[in-house]
């Protein structure tokens, strides 16, 4: 099985007709992703046709897409200034997980419509500002290269995009149930515990590999859930140990603030936990290989 | 981005807060000239830094004459204040100051909500009051759909225990300040000390405010808030080309595609440099892109460093292919040209990486060596710019 992403999942495009949106539906499409609609009011009705003969419908909403393709995923690549009302269009439709991948949305926004989505309840989010959902083999929403790694028993939760590259690159001899980019931005919707207690709950995710870096204490407190919750063993890294008190460094999320989110603290946090900390991406991976090969 | 505090008078003004008379200067005259202005028996200089601690490093002053201020704002003005030059001082009105209070709104990440902080006890360090009596701060969420309408404003004055009298007039004050941190997109608005006047009248002494730097689309107005003094040239430079550059203290410039790798390569060059005595220069994160410009630009900056003595580009092709990086490489040291002399280890994986590695080869530039994983690769720009000291 995968978590929150399957081979049954039928996935929308919000602005799919935009030049971003056609590059990674075309991606996602050659990566077997059953993508069923696109959403932009000026273009309802038409068809957009893409490399290997796939043609797909363009809706003027997003509750239209759901009502004539059964969508239950939408990707959002609608640009910041945009982003809020696409993603409240998409909540009020009642689509179950919507993947936000703008970056650089005003905090504002995302705090507001992730709070509109859990007064609602019908949705579940991932990111602002992240790579998306692929799990391996069935269904990729977003932008992470398919060709990376294949299926496998591992569970990978990360806030940033490339480090999830990296790890799943790492560690493609044993391939990946799902991998999730939860973002790298201050305000997020699925979190690092979210994911840890779907992989826990899943049964063909052996081992989970968790990714954080520096800001906020989202890790701090993964380390708590998982000390108290996961039987599945878990292996940490946490980027950012040299970064300077007070600087943002590329994600908007990723700043020390006087002596809080620091890496040295996340990381340990986590091993207090009983989790192993990697110093770099490939010793994390070579802590979970050799995890693996004892079970 | 973090405000001055005469900015964010001026802000708490602009959305009806009450505030007391309060101009900025640049230097002694402007500051007499300000309290001749100003008008009050009695203006207080206070350093703009943004840091806290002012007062006990003296960079906060009473002036009992425009004189006074002249000579005090001259006292301040050029102070080091925890690594902070004073380029400028805020000539305030003096308040005549009965009680102190503390409030701030701020933006609660672990929640996803907003969070009130409110106490009667205002004035001091409220780390300190949080840690030592934190019955004392009351502390309350804020919906962001909702905000802090009367009724919220009315449940945190309650919470933070002011009398009747006194909640009554803060509540409202409490409104106008929500309006400053919704209006403006900030991430932090705080006051401390909120006061109440001999008059009784609730006044914001000193402010602090967070901006939200992703909302600039819709806020023309806080290009300008922006402070050139205090912005390193090097980073300075690396704004005005769109690139996503810190500077940091060390020998070894950085770059890389993605804020989580670029975090992570500094790390694991630091691990590499410690038995080198070389630490990471820099963090620039060239992002999807990586076009041979993009590349020139980010090498121009990292190269403008003349602390550094090598580099380490780590790029994952994930979207990014790296044949365009290995070609932005070559034609990024086409335009630097001859003159350029520090070596570069490239360190590419992912899409299109076959291809990317036989351009460099091919190039063979004199200059750049390719690693074959990012650890070596770290362990190989450690040794260069250790060599290179």
């Amino acid at each position: 099985m995968s978590i929150f992403l399957d081979d049954s999942s039928k996935v929308i495009v919000q602005g799919m007709t935009g030049s971003e949106g056609m590059k990674h539906s075309q991606r996602m499409l050659a990566s077997g992703t059953n993508i069923v609609g696109g959403v932009n009011p000026r273009k309802a009705g038409q068809q957009v046709e893409f490399d290997g003969g796939v043609s797909v419908p363009v809706f003027g909403t997003v509750a239209e897409a759901m009502e004539a393709t059964g969508a239950n995923v939408s990707v959002v690549f609608v640009p910041p200034k945009f982003a809020k009302a696409a993603a409240i269009e998409a909540i009020d439709a009642g689509i179950e997980l919507l993947i936000v991948i703008t970056e650089g949305i005003p905090v504002k926004d995302s705090a507001e419509f992730f709070n509109y989505a859990q007064a609602k309840g019908a949705t579940r989010i991932i990111g602002p500002n992240c790579p998306g959902i692929i799990s391996p083999g069935k269904s990729n929403a977003g932008i992470t290269p398919a060709n990376i790694t294949g299926p496998g028993k591992l569970g990978l939760v990360s806030k940033s995009g490339t480090l999830t590259y990296q790890m799943m690159y790492e560690l493609s001899d044993i391939g990946f149930t799902t991998c999730i980019g939860i973002g790298g931005d201050p305000v997020i919707g699925t979190t690092h515990i979210d994911a840890l207690a779907a992989f826990e709950a899943d049964p063909d995710t052996v081992g989970v590999v968790m990714i954080g870096e520096i800001g906020g204490d989202a890790e701090e407190r993964a380390a708590a859930y998982i000390k108290d919750n996961m039987s599945k063993p878990v292996v940490g890294y946490v980027a950012g140990f040299t970064a300077p008190e007070g600087k943002t460094m590329g994600h908007a999320g990723a700043i020390v603030s006087g002596s809080a989110g620091t890496a040295q603290a996340k990381k340990e946090a986590l091993e207090a936990a009983g989790v192993k900390v990697g110093k770099t991406p490939t010793e994390t991976a070579e802590l979970m290989r050799e995890i693996i090969a004892g079970l | 981005m973090d405000l001055f505090e005469y900015q964010a008078r001026d802000l708490f003004e602009k959305h009806g807060v009450p505030v007391l008379g309060g101009v900025v200067a640049e230097d002694p005259a402007t500051a007499k000239a300000a309290a001749q202005q100003l008008g009050t028996p009695v203006v207080v200089v206070k350093a703009q830094v943004k840091t806290g601690g002012r007062g006990k490093a003296g960079g906060v002053k009473i002036a009992k004459s425009p004189e006074e201020a002249e000579a005090k704002a001259a006292e301040i003005l050029g102070m080091d204040i925890k690594g902070h030059t004073v380029h400028r001082v805020m000539i305030a009105a003096g308040a005549d100051i009965a009680e102190e209070y503390y409030f701030s709104l701020l933006l609660d990440r672990a929640n996803r909500n907003y969070l009130a902080m409110c106490s009667v006890e205002g004035g001091v360090e409220i780390e300190q009051l949080a840690v030592e009596r934190p019955e004392a701060l009351a502390r309350v969420a804020v919906d962001p759909n909702v905000g802090i309408d009367e009724a919220k404003a009315k449940e945190i004055v309650e919470a933070a225990r002011f009398d009747a009298e006194t909640g009554a007039k803060v509540a409202p004050v409490l409104q106008k300040l929500w309006d400053v941190y919704r209006e403006e997109d900030a991430t932090l608005v705080e006051v401390n000390p909120l006061v109440k006047t001999g008059a009784g009248d609730i006044v914001a002494l000193d402010g602090k405010v967070t901006l939200d730097e992703n909302a600039e689309f819709r806020h023309e107005d806080h290009a300008a808030l922006v402070d050139a003094k205090d912005e390193d040239p090097l980073e300075a430079k690396a704004k005005a080309l769109d690139l996503n550059y810190v500077k940091l203290d060390g020998e070894v410039g950085i770059i890389g595609n993605g804020a989580g790798l670029v975090m992570s390569t500094l790390d694991v060059v630091a691990y590499a440099g410690e038995e080198h005595g070389v630490k990471p220069a820099n963090f620039l994160d060239i992002g999807g892109g990586a076009s041979a410009e993009v590349m020139a630009n980010g090498l121009s900056v990292i190269l403008g460093d003349e602390q550094v003595r090598a580099v380490f580009v780590n790029v994952f092709g994930g979207i990014t292919a790296c044949d365009a990086v290995a070609n932005g490489i070559v034609g990024a040291l086409e335009k630097l040209g001859e003159s350029e002399n520090k070596p570069l280890v490239v360190r590419l994986d992912g899409n299109n990486v076959e291809e990317g590695r036989a351009i460099l080869e091919k190039a063979n530039h004199p200059l750049v060596t390719l690693a074959d994983t990012m650890d070596g690769g770290a362990a190989q720009v450690a040794a260069l710019a250790a060599n290179g000291k």
